[in-house]
This record gives structure tokens, C-alpha cells and sequence, in this order.
């Protein structure tokens, strides 16, 4: 059994969602329940897959686990190589956590125009691209799974959006497409300007993320720069970081709800990803060079996107704009290139994960009882539906970071780390930034508390008084939100629930800066 | 004169019988098609498209055979060489021939057009395109290239009684016509300078000039232009769209994918065996044109309201990405066969990709009767696999894994980066941008087939004849398979080089 994990769990993570969508393929559209089980049941087999893997995970161990290594494309040394340590992992669990709660969350609610299977199909094609560029240990690799996330997400907010939908599916796709365009063109660099190895008898470039940063070593400071520039606007795009996010906000204004929670969620974090197991690791001092910028970048994104949800009429687009601001957090903590801000970056990245997906699942909910967004036509929620009223609360409270839940110790940490930067990093400028940072909490606090006022208390407004539409929230709901409930709260209160798994991982990448 | 003709000893050249089988083959095809025709009434007609695909591909089995045993043949005292390279490039021509009499079939038949004579003309014209995949000398070059043009200028009419065919028909003729005469041109400078119609000749002499000539520079830039007409390369492009737009959509995808290929290859072997040293001349000259060629291709794809046109000037723009490589190919022998090996990958994924998405035009077009962006609406909710189809080599075409294109492309930006110089980072930065602003009308056409509505809610289903379906899943599955498993191609287009690279 530990065999077989070993040698092909995590290839089974990747591909099991693939061979779901390949069943429901044959399947006919008109066998609608049938699409829907097997969907549900493929999600719930890859995340029982996880469980086994995370149970055979070796949490003391920093480096890579269910490694597998096979030849790929050999004329340019491009390798299948997978594996997982303690930053993918918490990754991995959240894309397996989040996408059968969708299916489920989606059961009864297909947004229009419906068909269930090809939205379902779009789903788990979706899980094996994201669970294969977090498992990913090969540039090409990394880049075919991170490009193959792309389409399902376009088609998804294109289809089965709201009414702008074709602009903002195509805006997320030119922008992301033109992130990856340049992504391509450092990784090559990267290979060309690296040393090579050997490789069946024969001296070759290599693509491998494990021997890279040693490969590496060799290219000049002025290239360096180049190369993590290229990697910056990926990355930097799906992020996002501050100048490239006006994607974000229609993306997720019109993307159905489902689209909306797996773009929070996981997408996101493909970019914070990137620069933490590809960017820091092998271009160091190049990064060392970048931070002061990224840093600047980080909290300028904080204060925008919570000055812009203070100005946000739509309660999605607020939380859209929110996830800037927060993302903004995990690349304060990135790039203080210090082990506790990283530590702080993933738990961000995991909580902001849950906090996020689960605020648009409720707004999501909220629109399709009052048919609106916007803040100023809501109100009383907690009376109308007492308990969805708490439950956005709670996520609400949540995201602004109060302590005792997810959301703090991914800001808390993160500010911290900015009082002491890492080696080379001027102390001075990121203490500033750790003050901006500060405020941008206050600001998080008063505009996600406004936006709670607005919507949760006073009394119902008159069109949606006697609407008998509006119901509490109801089985399927629960079913999904519980578990997204339940961690917020848990990893509140134990965050070295996810410290632990990340720490060991994270002190082995930072040994790339001398720490 | 007299006197030399008088000591001049005829020698019988050697002929290589299976070398040049493919050759044989597909004339015996052509000879069988011309007497079937000729002597069987209109029952029979359909025999025609039969015969010629048949042969096609047992021709392609000469090709099989010839790459198992690996020897490189050479003939007529190097004028005709069959080599790995010749060898994955007549099967490009054999194979997308097939798939284009596959388009054929229905069309020919459903149009009350000649059917025999269409699949002669064909045949002919492949016959012309796999024998300039061997040439390496300028006479047979032009000889092929004359073979491969002549019956294509025919095709590109054959809808007589439409005034856009016969517009479609003169374009092309009278600007292969021109762009023969600069050729010829060229090459009458070239054997000027040099004495030989040899390209490795001509290499010779011409890389052992210290300084750039006037002449050969003159030379060079006539010839790479007169191939630039045959490519659609910006700015010899002017008549592709509307040759496009005009000639029968099979022959449409004729022009857009065998025929580019055709004058690629005879770029690369004059650029590989001929000019090799040359980098100072070529160089600049074919990086102008790359950069032109992409980037004009895009922008003016983005205006185009009719699908033919979109993938006319998208294989514009696709030809600025294979010509890019080119640019820097004499950088140093490693980088000139990563670019050898980066064009010839393209072209053969280009080929899948583009005949596929060709297929799926022709599908719809024959319930739609148009082929404007608009009569694709709604593709989805009443042809979902056609849909899918399509939006594969949508994808590929735009170089989105897992679908094939993507490896043409990295293989390309790969050379380029390979050469480590200004040339080339500019270049890889130009497709990259280039590669976006080609996405806005891809994903304009995905866009309409998978969200608009059907043009008066029109949802009938549409009736998929067996050898479109059948063109449709070959491509498909050759664009996915590649895209997966890049292996699958590259172990055969590992050993291809090329004279001036040593091979």
C-alpha cells in the first residue's frame, strides 16, 4: 500500500478528476442526477486519495515526499516530476476540501444556462490543473498545469456568469495569458543560463525545480533580475498584486458563485505559490533585489483594495477587492524573505482560502434569494435568515482578522515579519511598510464591519419584506459551508495546526538565503 | 561550346528506386485517377477522391520503410538528397494531403465541380511539394516549386461561377507569377556568382567570402523574398486573405498548410545549406520580416468578421512565429538545429492544429452555408463536439497546453532563448506579446460558439459525413497526443539536420 502511494498517489491526486470528466463525457447530457454523483463521487475519492497521502506525509521531514521522477519530453530534459512537502500540502488539502463542497454547493443551484455536465466536467478538469501545478517539481510541468486552469475558469465565468461576463472572462484570460507568456520566456532563460547535468550519458539543461536552485547559482545578477522580472508578471498577475488586479474584480463580480470561491480559494494562490516554491528558492538574490519593490507593491495593494471596498456599492465586488487587499498580506510576508513571514504567507494563503470562498458562497446564496448585491437594497438579513446572518458574520469577522479565528494568523505573523526583514533588506522601509500594513487592518475592520451593518442589521427593506423567496440557509448549504466553518474556527485556534506542516518545508527553502 | 559538349561524357546517374517510391507512388495515382476518370461516367465520379487518398498513403509507406533503414540516400550528384529531414516532411505533405481529400470528398461532390480533375491537380501539386522536400539544387527547387504552384493557381479558381474564387485564382497566379521572377532572379545571381545550382555549392563559396558583397547580400535577400510570397510573409502577404477567402475552403487549407510548408522547407534548405555563414545577410533580414509577419498577421486577424479570413491571417501571424527561429539560426551549430528542429516541429503541429480547425469550418459551413463569426453562435448548445473540437485547435493554435501548439511554441521560444542574443530576446518578446494579442480573437471565436446564441435559435442538429468526422478526430487526437507526450514527435525530429549544420 505505502508502495503504491508512493509511486503514484500524488499521479492519482492529479489525473483521478480527469478520468471522472472522462466518464461523464460519455454519459448523456439528459442523465443529469448521474453526472452529478459522478462528479461528487470523483471529487470525494481524489480528496480520500489526499487524506491517504497526507496520513503517510512525514511532518518532520523538509523536503520532498511521494516524489516521482519519469522522463517526459527528453529532448529538452523536461521531466515528470512530482512531489509534495509542507508548502504544496496545506494547497493540495484546500483544493480538495473546496472542490467537493462546490459540487455539492452546486447541486440544486446551477447557475444559467445549467448543464450540469459540462459545468461539472469544467470543475474537476479544473481540480487536476490545480492539483497538478501544486504538485509540480518541473518548470514545463508547473507551466502546462498552471496554463491548463486557465480555459476551465475562462469557459466557466464566460458561460455561466452574470451579464458582463464575456469582458471579464476574456480580460482574466489576456491578462493571465500574458503573465504566462512572459512566465515561459524566464523559465527558458532560466534553463539556457543555468549549469547543466548530466543526464543518460549526456550533458544537459535541466527544468527541475530540486536541482535548479543549485544550477542556478551561476547566473549573473543582471540576468537574475530579468528572469525573476519575467516571473514577477506571472506570478504577480494571478496574484494579484497591486497594478495587474483590475482582472480580479470583474472576474469575480461576474464568475457564478462556484467560480468565484474556487478562483478565491485556489487560483489565487497559484501566483503566491509560484513565488515562494520557484522565484525565492532559485533566483535568491534576484529576490533579494525585488523585495523592497514587491514589499512597496504588497502594501499599496492592502490600502488600494480596502479604500476601493470602502467605495464598493456591489457586496461582491467589495469582496473581490477585499482579496486584493489580503493577498496584498501574503506578499508583504513573501517578501520580507523571512521564515516566519513565509510561514505567515501560506497560513494567509489557506485562511484567506477559506475565509474568502466562504464569503462568496454566501453571497453567492444572498443573490439568489434577493436577485441583487448591491449593499444599499439589503438589510436585516439576520432577521430574514437569522442563520445566514451569522454565518457571514462569522466569515466577516473572519477576514478582518480578529484573533481566535483563520484570519488573524495569516496578517498577524505577516506584519511581524516586516518588523525584521531578512538578511540584506532595509530594516527602516519595511517597518514602514509594517505601519501601512497596520492600517490597512483598521481600514479592513471598517469596511468589512460597514459593510456587515448594511447588509446584516436594521430591518428588511420594503421590496424584500414579504419576499417568500428569501429562506434561511438550507441543506445543501450547510452541507457545504460546515466543514469551511469548522476549520476557520479550528485554525483559529490551533494554527500550529498548519505552522507545523509548513515550517520544516519553508526553514529548508530559506536556507537559500543563509538563514 | 561544340567542344565541350564533345568531351562531355554522359554518365547514367544512379537511380535509387526506393528513395524516391513516395514520387513513383503518387504519379501512379495520378495516372490512375486521370484513366478512371476518363473512362468510367458520372456513377463513378466518387472513385476519384477514393483512388487519390488510397495513394496518398500508400505512399507514405516508401516513408516508413526509408526511415527504418536511417541511410541517407543521395542522388543525381547531390541534387536530390533523402534524409530525415526530406523524410518527416514528405510525410507532413502525404498526411495532410490525405486529410485535405478527406475535406474534399463531400465538398467536390456536394458542388457540382470537376472531380476528377480537382484530384489530379492535388496529387500534383503534392507531387511538386515532396519533391522540393528533397531538393538541393536551385533548378530543381524551382522545378518543384513551379509543380507545387501551377495546379494550385487552378484549385484556388475552381469555383468558376463565383467571382470571388476567380478573383482568388488570378491574385495568387499573378503574385506566384512575380514572386517566381524575383526568385528567379535571385538565383540566377546566386549561380552568377558562385557556377554551381548546387546549394552546398553555393554554401561553399559564398561562406568563404570574407566580406559581404554587394551581390550576394543582393542574391540572398531576392531569393529569401521571393519564398517570403510563398510563406504569406508581411509584407508579401497581400493575397493571401482573399485568396483565401475565395478558393474552396479544402483548398483554403491546402494553401494555409502545405503550401507554407513547402516554401518553409525551401527556406530552411537554403538557409541551412545554402547561406548558413551568411548570418550577417539573412539575419536581419529575416528578423524584420518575423516581426513584421506576427505582428501585422495578429492585429489585422483582430478586425476580420468571417472565420476563413480569421485563420488566413492567423496563419500570417502563425508564419512570423515559424520564421522567428530562422533569425538566429546562425548564432552558433547548437542553436541552428534547435531552430531547424523548433521549425520543422511547428510545422508539423501547425499542420495538425490548422487542418482540424479547417475541418470543423467545413463541417458547419455546410449547415450554416457561411462562414461568418456570426453563424458559429451557439455552436455549443446544438454541436458540442464539434465545439470541443474546435476549441482545441483554437487553443493549440493559441498555444494553451495541454494542447499541442504549446510545444511549438516553447520549442520556439526555446531556440530563440538559446541564442542568448539581443536578436533573439527581442524575438521571444515579440511572440510572446504576440501570442496574447492573438488569444483576443481565438477566444472571440470560442467565445461565440460556447456563450452567444444561435442566429435565429436555429438548433439543428448538424450532419457530420463520415470523412469530415473522420479528418476532424485525426487531427484532434494528433493535437492532443502531442501536446501530452511531446516525446511522440520529437523522437523523430531528433536527428534531422541539415548540410550546413554538418548533417
Amino acid at each position: 500500500m505505502n508502495d503504491f502511494l508512493n509511486d503514484w498517489g500524488l499521479s492519482l491526486a492529479v489525473f483521478l478528476p480527469l478520468v471522472g470528466a472522462a466518464v461523464m463525457a460519455v454519459v448523456p447530457k439528459a442523465n443529469e442526477s448521474l453526472h452529478k454523483v459522478i462528479a461528487l463521487v470523483t471529487s470525494l475519492a481524489v480528496a480520500g486519495v489526499g487524506i491517504a497521502l497526507f496520513a503517510g506525509f512525514d511532518y518532520s521531514a523538509g523536503g520532498l515526499q511521494f516524489l516521482v521522477d519519469k522522463q517526459w519530453i527528453p529532448v529538452i530534459n523536461s521531466r515528470y516530476i512530482v512531489g509534495m512537502d509542507g508548502i504544496s500540502l496545506p494547497m493540495i488539502a484546500l483544493t480538495m476540501l473546496v472542490v467537493p463542497l462546490c459540487i455539492v454547493y452546486s447541486w440544486n443551484h446551477f447557475p444559467e444556462p445549467k448543464n450540469p455536465k459540462a459545468f461539472l466536467i469544467l470543475i474537476l478538469i479544473l481540480e487536476t490543473g490545480m492539483i497538478g501545478t501544486f504538485v509540480a517539481q518541473d518548470l514545463i510541468l508547473f507551466f502546462v498545469f498552471f496554463e491548463v486552469v486557465l480555459l476551465p475558469m475562462y469557459f466557466m465565468i464566460g458561460v455561466w456568469g452574470g451579464e458582463k461576463r464575456q469582458y471579464a472572462s476574456m480580460k482574466f484570460f489576456l491578462f493571465t495569458l500574458f503573465g504566462s507568456a512572459l512566465m515561459i520566456v524566464s523559465f527558458l532563460a532560466l534553463y539556457f543560463l543555468s549549469d547543466q547535468v548530466m543526464v543518460d550519458g549526456k550533458m544537459m539543461h535541466s527544468f527541475s525545480m530540486i536541482l535548479l536552485p543549485e544550477l542556478a547559482q551561476g547566473i549573473s545578477i543582471g540576468a537574475a533580475l530579468w528572469i525573476f522580472g519575467g516571473m514577477f508578471m506571472g506570478f504577480g498577475i494571478k496574484v494579484p498584486i497591486f497594478p495587474f488586479h483590475s482582472w480580479l474584480p470583474d472576474a469575480h463580480t461576474q464568475a457564478p458563485t462556484v467560480g468565484s470561491v474556487i478562483l478565491a480559494a485556489v487560483l489565487l494562490k497559484l501566483g503566491t505559490y509560484g513565488f515562494i516554491r520557484i522565484a525565492l528558492p532559485i533566483l535568491p538574490e534576484a529576490a533579494q533585489r525585488w523585495a523592497p519593490f514587491i514589499g512597496l507593491l504588497a502594501v499599496i495593494g492592502i490600502i488600494y483594495g480596502a479604500l476601493c471596498c470602502l467605495a464598493q456599492s456591489d457586496m461582491k465586488r467589495l469582496i473581490a477587492f477585499s482579496s486584493v487587499s489580503h493577498m496584498g498580506f501574503v506578499m508583504l510576508g513573501i517578501s520580507t524573505l523571512t521564515d516566519i513571514g513565509i510561514n505567515a504567507a501560506v497560513f494567509g494563503m489557506v485562511a484567506h482560502g477559506l475565509i474568502t470562498g466562504l464569503l462568496f458562497f454566501v453571497a453567492g446564496s444572498a443573490k439568489e434569494r434577493f436577485h441583487t448585491l448591491d449593499i444599499s437594497r439589503l438589510g436585516g438579513l439576520l432577521k430574514q435568515a437569522p442563520h445566514m446572518g451569522w454565518i457571514l458574520g462569522l466569515a466577516t469577522m473572519a477576514s478582518l482578522g480578529l484573533p481566535g479565528l483563520a484570519g488573524f494568523w495569516g496578517e498577524f505573523p505577516a506584519i511581524l515579519a516586516a518588523y525584521s526583514p531578512g538578511a540584506g533588506l532595509s530594516e527602516a522601509l519595511f517597518r514602514v511598510y509594517m505601519v501601512v500594513a497596520a492600517l490597512g487592518t483598521v481600514l479592513a475592520a471598517s469596511y468589512l464591519l460597514w459593510m456587515y451593518q448594511r447588509v446584516a442589521f436594521g430591518t428588511p427593506k420594503a421590496e424584500f419584506a414579504d419576499d417568500p423567496n428569501i429562506k434561511d440557509v438550507n441543506f445543501t448549504e450547510w452541507l457545504a459551508w460546515t466543514p469551511i466553518l469548522v476549520l476557520i474556527v479550528v485554525l483559529g485556534v490551533f494554527p500550529n495546526l498548519i505552522f507545523k506542516v509548513t515550517d520544516p518545508a519553508i526553514t529548508l527553502t530559506m536556507r537559500a538565503f543563509g538563514v | 561550346m561544340l567542344a565541350q559538349l564533345a568531351t562531355f561524357a554522359w554518365e547514367t546517374p544512379v537511380v535509387d528506386l526506393h528513395a524516391i517510391a513516395p514520387e513513383i507512388i503518387v504519379v501512379i495515382t495520378l495516372c490512375v485517377v486521370l484513366l478512371v476518370d476518363a473512362f468510367t461516367g458520372d456513377d463513378a465520379r466518387w472513385t476519384s477522391s477514393s483512388i487519390a487518398g488510397i495513394g496518398l498513403l500508400i505512399a507514405f509507406i516508401p516513408i516508413v520503410t526509408l526511415a527504418m533503414d536511417g541511410s541517407e540516400r543521395v542522388m543525381f550528384g547531390g541534387a536530390y538528397v533523402v534524409d530525415d529531414f526530406a523524410l518527416i516532411l514528405k510525410s507532413l505533405f502525404l498526411l495532410s494531403a490525405y486529410v485535405i481529400v478527406l475535406l474534399s470528398t463531400n465538398y467536390v461532390a456536394a458542388g457540382d465541380y470537376w472531380e476528377g480533375e480537382y484530384y489530379q491537380l492535388l496529387l500534383g501539386s503534392v507531387l511538386g511539394m515532396i519533391v522540393m522536400a528533397s531538393a538541393r539544387d536551385l533548378v530543381t527547387m524551382f522545378v518543384a516549386l513551379e509543380m507545387l504552384s501551377i495546379p494550385a493557381y487552378m484549385l484556388a479558381s475552381w469555383r468558376k461561377r463565383d467571382a470571388k474564387s476567380n478573383e482568388a485564382g488570378l491574385k495568387y497566379y499573378l503574385m506566384g507569377v512575380f514572386a517566381s521572377a524575383i526568385l528567379l532572379y535571385g538565383m540566377s545571381l546566386l549561380y552568377g556568382l558562385t557556377g554551381s545550382t548546387l546549394l552546398s555549392a553555393i554554401g561553399e563559396v559564398i561562406n568563404a567570402s570574407p566580406t559581404t558583397q554587394p551581390i550576394i547580400t543582393l542574391a540572398i535577400v531576392f531569393v529569401i523574398i521571393g519564398f517570403a510570397f510563398k510563406v504569406s510573409a508581411v509584407p508579401f502577404h497581400s493575397w493571401a486573405p482573399d485568396t483565401y477567402e475565395g478558393s474552396p475552403t479544402p483548398i483554403t487549407s491546402f494553401f494555409a498548410v502545405a503550401t507554407k510548408a513547402a516554401g518553409f522547407v525551401a527556406l530552411l534548405q537554403l538557409v541551412f545549406i545554402g547561406f548558413y555563414g551568411r548570418e550577417d545577410v539573412y539575419g536581419p533580414v529575416i528578423w524584420v520580416l518575423a516581426v513584421l509577419t506576427m505582428t501585422v498577421g495578429n492585429l489585422l486577424a483582430l478586425r476580420q468578421t468571417n472565420v476563413v479570413r480569421v485563420l488566413a491571417y492567423s496563419g500570417i501571424a502563425q508564419a512570423g512565429y515559424i520564421l522567428a527561429p530562422l533569425a538566429v539560426a546562425g548564432v552558433s551549430g547548437a542553436v541552428g538545429v534547435a531552430s531547424l528542429q523548433a521549425i520543422v516541429i511547428y510545422l508539423l503541429i501547425y499542420a495538425s492544429m490548422n487542418l482540424g480547425a479547417f475541418a470543423v469550418v467545413i463541417t458547419v459551413a455546410r449547415k450554416t452555408r457561411s462562414a461568418e463569426i456570426s453563424s458559429f453562435g451557439g455552436l455549443f448548445s446544438y454541436a458540442p463536439g464539434l465545439t470541443v473540437a474546435m476549441t482545441l485547435f483554437l487553443l493549440a493554435l493559441a498555444g494553451v497546453p495541454p494542447a499541442a501548439g504549446w510545444f511549438g511554441k516553447l520549442e520556439i521560444f526555446s531556440s530563440l532563448v538559446s541564442a542568448n542574443n539581443f536578436a533573439g530576446y527581442s524575438l521571444a518578446l515579440f511572440v510572446a506579446v504576440n501570442s496574447v494579442i492573438a488569444f483576443a480573437y481565438y477566444g472571440r471565436l470560442m467565445r461565440v460558439m460556447w456563450m452567444d446564441e444561435a442566429p435565429d435559435s436555429d438548433r439543428t442538429p448538424i450532419k457530420v459525413p463520415a470523412s469530415l468526422g473522420f479528418a476532424v478526430v485525426i487531427s484532434a487526437v494528433f493535437t492532443i497526443a502531442i501536446g501530452v507526450f511531446p516525446a511522440l514527435l520529437t523522437r523523430f525530429t531528433e536527428s534531422v539536420t541539415l548540410l550546413g549544420l554538418g548533417g
